[in-house]
C-alpha cells in the first residue's frame, strides 16, 4: 500500500526538507516505521526510546486522530494521506 | 441580557455590518455588549485587536507585558517605527482608540500567571490566544476550561498556522488534542525557527472572525475542528477533533480542579548549568583568550541562514539538529566555546558535548547578539 505522509514544517529539516513522503505499509505504525526507516533522524522526534509514539505527536489519518481510531493498529489503504500534527506555539515572538 | 442602544456615530461606524442581515442592529448590539481578552498584542494580537476594535466589541482587554522591538516591525502591524522602544500595551491603546472611539479599551500590563488568569478572565466573555509559548498556552486553556469560557486558538511556525475553538464545555480542549507539551528544545520558538510576516496576520485575522461569529452567534464555529494553513503549498486543511474522555481537565471526572505550575507541567526549571561557574564564557574573555592566542575553537550551533546574516570570524558551523551526526568532526580534548544567539541553544549544545565527553566545551553567554553588543560592533545584530 502506497500512503503519503505530510511532514510538518518543524521536522523537514530530517527529511532533506520534503513536506510530503511516500510509504509503504498495511496499517498506520507500519507507514510511520517505513518512514522512519527512510529518514532515520526522524526516529527520536516521533519516538520515545521503548518505542511508544511520543505523546505530543499527534498522526491524523485523512481528517480523523488514530486515537480515537484503532491508533497505531488502524489499516490503511493506497491513496490515504497521514499528517503528522505537531504543537507549535508560536505567535508572539 | 438587556442589548445595549446604538449611537448615532456608532451607526455611521458600523453602517457596513449594519445592513448585513446576518449582523444588522441586533448583531452589533451584540458586539457592543461583548467583553473580549486577547492573550499577546504581538503578531496574531496585532490583527486580532485591529479587526476587533473596528468590528465594535465593546469592551476589548489586551494582556502584554512586552515592549516594541524593531524586529516586530515585519509582521505586527499595531506599532510603526515611532513604537519603537515603547511598551507594547501602550502603543497599542493609543492605535485601538484611534480606530475605534466608540469602545472600552481595557489594558493589563502584565505577565499571564496561574496567580492572576482566573481573575482577569473573570470580567470577559471569549479568551482569544495570542501567545508564543507552551506554558502559557496550557495555562490560557485551562484557566478557559475552569471557568468555562471559549478559547479561541491560533498558533504559527514559519508557514504553517493552526486555528481552533477549544471550549471545554461545548467540546474539546486544547489538552485533548495536545496532553502533553514537547520537551524544551526540541521544536524551536519562532525566535529561533523564523516566521512569515503575513502569517500572524492570515491566522489572527481567522481568530478574529471567529470571535464575531461566536458573538452574534452566526455560522459554524470552529469548535471540535482544527483548521490547518499552509502559506507555501497555499492549502486549507480541516481535522476532526474530539474531546478525550480521559483528559485531565475538561472530561466528566476531571483530575485537576485549579491552575498548576506551567513552567514545570512543560520542563522549564530553574537552569541547572547557571550554578555552573565553568560553564559560560562572556564575550570579554572570549575576546581576551583569542587575543592571547589561546587555541580555542569557537563552535556555531545556529542555521546556515543565521551565520549567512552574522558570524564571528572563524567560527565552524554545525547548526545543533546536526551536532549529534556530526560529533566525529570534533576533537573531545579541545576548548570549544559554542554559541548561538542569544545562549539557549548553545547551552543545549553544552549539556550535550559534555555528556559526550567533551569536558572543555563551554557556553558564549548572551550568543553572538551579546558578543556584537560587547566586542564587535561590526557583526550585524538580528
Amino acid at each position: 500500500m502506497s500512503v503519503t505522509i505530510q511532514i510538518p514544517t518543524p521536522l523537514r529539516r530530517f527529511t532533506g526538507e520534503q513536506g510530503e513522503v511516500e510509504v509503504d505499509g498495511a496499517t498506520v505504525g507500519e507507514a510511520l516505521a517505513d518512514l522512519t526507516r527512510r529518514h532515520p533522524a526522524l526516529r527520536r522526534h516521533l519516538y520515545m526510546d521503548d518505542g511508544a509514539l511520543r505523546s505530543f505527536v499527534n498522526v491524523f489519518l485523512n481528517d480523523e486522530d488514530v486515537r480515537h481510531l484503532q491508533a497505531q493498529g488502524t489499516p490503511v489503504a493506497s491513496g490515504d494521506t497521514l499528517l503528522i500534527i505537531p504543537s507549535i506555539a508560536g505567535g508572539f515572538l | 441580557m438587556d442589548l445595549p442602544e446604538l449611537t448615532p456615530a456608532e451607526i455611521r461606524h458600523y453602517s457596513r455590518h449594519l445592513i448585513m442581515p446576518e449582523v444588522g442592529t441586533a448583531g452589533q448590539r451584540k458586539l457592543k455588549a461583548a467583553r473580549v481578552l486577547t492573550i499577546g498584542a504581538g503578531g496574531l494580537g496585532s490583527p486580532l485587536g485591529l479587526y476587533l476594535a473596528a468590528a465594535g466589541v465593546g469592551t476589548l482587554g489586551v494582556v502584554d507585558f512586552d515592549v516594541v522591538d524593531e524586529t516586530n516591525l515585519h509582521r505586527q502591524v499595531l506599532y510603526g517605527r515611532s513604537s519603537v522602544g515603547r511598551p507594547k500595551i501602550q502603543a497599542a491603546v493609543e492605535r485601538l482608540r484611534d480606530l475605534n472611539p466608540h469602545i472600552r479599551i481595557v489594558p493589563h500590563e502584565t505577565r499571564l500567571d496561574s496567580g492572576n488568569a482566573l481573575e482577569l478572565f473573570r470580567d470577559y466573555d471569549v479568551i482569544v490566544d495570542g501567545t508564543d509559548n507552551f506554558p502559557t498556552r496550557y495555562l490560557v486553556n485551562d484557566a478557559c476550561v475552569l471557568s468555562g469560557k471559549p478559547n479561541v486558538y491560533g498558533s504559527i511556525f514559519r508557514f504553517e498556522g493552526q486555528v481552533s475553538i477549544f471550549w471545554g464545555a461545548r467540546g474539546p480542549c486544547y489538552r485533548c488534542l495536545f496532553p502533553e507539551p514537547p520537551p524544551p528544545g526540541l521544536v524551536p520558538s519562532c525566535a529561533e525557527g523564523g516566521v512569515l510576516g503575513v502569517l500572524p496576520g492570515i491566522i489572527g485575522t481567522l481568530q478574529a472572525n471567529e470571535v464575531i461569529k461566536l458573538i452574534v452567534g452566526v455560522g459554524d464555529p470552529l469548535i471540535g475542528r482544527l483548521l490547518l494553513f499552509d502559506a507555501l503549498k497555499m492549502r486549507f486543511r480541516e481535522l476532526k477533533l474530539k474531546k478525550d474522555p480521559a483528559c485531565p481537565i475538561c472530561s466528566a471526572n476531571p483530575t485537576q480542579r485549579e491552575l498548576i505550575d506551567y513552567e514545570q507541567f512543560c520542563g522549564i526549571g530553574p537552569e541547572p548549568e547557571a550554578a555552573d561557574m565553568d560553564f559560560d564564557m562572556t564575550p570579554s574573555e572570549l575576546k581576551e583568550r583569542l587575543d592571547a592566542g589561546e587555541p580555542v575553537t569557537i563552535l556555531d550551533v545556529r542555521t546556515e541562514q543565521e551565520h549567512e546574516i552574522a558570524h564571528i570570524p572563524g567560527a565552524v558551523l554545525i547548526p545543533l539538529h546536526e551536532l549529534q551526526d556530526r560529533l566525529g568532526e570534533l576533537d573531545p580534548a579541545a576548548t570549544y566555546v559554542v554559541h548561538c544567539h542569544h545562549g539557549g541553544r548553545s547551552a543545549q549544545a553544552v549539556g550535550f558535548l559534555r555528556q559526550m565527553g567533551f569536558e572543555r566545551a563551554v557556553n558564549l553567554a548572551g550568543g553572538i547578539d551579546k558578543w556584537s553588543m560587547a566586542v564587535d560592533s561590526t557583526v550585524p545584530r538580528y
